[in-house]
């Protein structure tokens, strides 16, 4: 026990690590906020599929060499967002063909990419990093911090302000229009801000395991709770603690972070079904 | 006084017209019944009554001080919201979000406008309960109090009784009747329901083939003399249709 808290404040006394825990933490949170709205629409493989085009975004990014891919990722990521949730509203067959085909494209096309015109001599490991995040703990730095930190914010602040729109919109859009909610606006938003979580849960976790953070947290919490303002709190807890406890298993086992926080969750969920289950008894 | 008229309607969506040939209105306290076969264009026809689609053709027009934002909707069921977590509280005041205006959370007039919604409804003691958790009677009423939440004049409902067994419709009807005759509640209500029509409303809408607007009295007249619009032959159906209009 005592060499596991040596490591560890070996580890935290990098002022690098503390970043990442911070940023970590809330793109997890920010995450997770959405992840409740998108799973109740049946709209969870958007971030799924958004975080394919983000992978090949990156590829752009990656090839152009420019110095901070967020400018070139983001804008990219916001415009298919937009799109996928207009024609998810259509129909459901159409939205969900067209997540499908958009995701693949853009894999094959960031792939094709990063082997055209390869940026370092590593491309195994560029791919494998962007699929599935850094190794070990990812290095910020204090631009990406400051960018991260004022993301979230603006999510967090989002959510607060629109919290009962938000709701209105997510339980019956139908109604909410009718009676002069402006769905449209709101959902335009929740697709930008989608797009914003998800480029700056990239560095984090890798674009293949980013529906986690997603999802998790807002399914697990749904097992339990019985009313919104329940499942958004918790899934909220559910997510900060998460991400905390994996970042920290991953230094103490030396393990790939997002795949620990992806399978801390995984576990969490688990636990969460199983407390439903003995509930409903 | 006149809450809703609609002059030779024709609706429909993306340039596609469903029915045309739709006039009726909608008074202070009305019950109109919408009656038609399936796929007749009675939810566009709602739709276009709320304003969420433009009309092909014709008038839709609202009374003095009334808009389409003040009629209380309740959509036909969706999949979404049958497993959904929330509490009846949180579903009820949802309805007060379109009077917000720029305010971000609910104030005090919101609370009790949900409050007095829900007791209206004799839904007060399921206010913490999972809306998930309730019967499909339970959330037809959660329903209801949230369309009351946005306003007391007018209510729509798009098939409410779809899904709910014999005695669970029986009270619906009872409940709706009584908003209308206690509160003034003005409603129109989609239906399959004939004989829930001929009890309850006071207006009969059918749209079809041969669209017919009168009142109640009027249409349980046609339909003894010719078994009804929508259950015979077109052309019975319009000649009795022209009777009954000069009578009207």
């Amino acid at each position: 026990m005592r060499d596991i808290l040596a490591l560890l404040a070996d580890f935290f006394s990098y002022p690098f690590v503390i970043y990442a825990l911070i940023c970590e933490t809330l793109v997890s949170l920010c995450a997770s906020l959405l992840g409740t709205t998108l799973v109740l629409k049946r709209f969870s493989f958007i971030g799924d599929g958004l975080s394919h085009v983000a992978f090949g975004a990156l590829a752009i990014a990656t090839v152009l060499k420019v110095t901070s891919s967020l400018p070139v990722v983001l804008p990219i990521t916001a415009v298919c967002a937009i799109l996928l949730l207009r024609l998810g509203q259509n129909t459901k067959v159409k939205g969900d063909a067209a997540i499908a085909m958009i995701s693949v494209t853009a894999l094959a096309f960031g792939y094709l990419l990063l082997n055209k015109f390869p940026a370092t001599n590593n491309i195994a490991g560029d791919v494998c990093s962007a699929l599935f995040g850094s190794t070990l703990i990812i290095t910020l730095s204090p631009a990406d911090v400051i960018i991260s930190l004022v993301m979230c914010a603006v999510t967090v602040a989002f959510f607060v302000v629109f919290y009962n729109r938000i709701f209105a919109v997510t339980f019956d859009e139908n109604f909410a229009a009718a009676t002069g909610t402006n769905v449209k606006l709101i959902n335009t938003a929740m697709a930008v801000i989608i797009a914003v979580v998800i480029v700056l849960a990239m560095n984090l976790v890798g674009s293949l395991l980013i529906s986690a953070l997603v999802v998790f947290p807002a399914l697990s919490a749904m097992r339990v709770c019985k009313s919104f303002r329940g499942v958004t709190l918790c899934s909220a807890g559910i997510a900060v603690s998460t991400s905390v406890f994996g970042i920290l298993l991953s230094i103490v086992i030396d393990t790939p972070v997002g795949a620990t926080i992806v399978g801390v969750q995984a576990l969490v969920f688990a636990v969460f079904f199983v407390i439903g289950k003995l509930a409903k008894r | 006084m006149e809450l809703i008229s609609c002059v030779n309607l024709s609706v429909g969506y993306e340039g596609r017209r469903l029915v045309s040939g739709i006039s009726f209105r909608v008074c202070e306290g009305d019950y109109l019944c919408i009656l038609g076969p399936n796929g007749a264009g009675k939810t566009t026809l709602m739709k276009t009554i709320l304003g969420l689609l433009p009309p092909v053709a014709g008038l839709v027009s609202y009374g003095d001080g009334f808009s389409a934002r003040q009629i209380g909707y309740l959509p036909q069921q969706s999949l979404v919201q049958r497993d959904f977590p929330a509490s009846v509280r949180e579903i009820v005041l949802s309805g007060c979000t379109g009077r917000m205006g720029f305010r971000i959370f609910y104030g005090k007039e919101e609370k009790k406008r949900a409050d007095s919604a829900m007791n209206a409804l004799g839904i007060a003691s399921l206010k913490d309960r999972c809306y998930r958790e309730l019967s499909g009677g339970q959330q037809q009423r959660v329903l209801i109090a949230r369309a009351l939440c946005a306003t007391e004049k007018v209510i729509l409902l798009d098939e409410p009784a779809a899904g709910l067994d014999p005695q669970a419709t029986d009270e619906l009807y009872k409940t709706l009747a009584a908003l209308n005759r206690e509160q003034g509640t003005a409603i129109i209500m989609i239906s399959h329901d004939i004989g829930a029509a001929k009890r309850y409303a006071s207006h009969v809408l059918y749209v079809g083939d041969n669209p017919f607007f009168g009142s109640a009295a009027e249409y349980a007249a046609l339909e003894s003399l010719s078994a009804g619009p929508g259950l015979q032959t077109a052309g019975s159906a319009s000649s009795a249709h022209k009777g009954v209009k000069r009578n009207a």
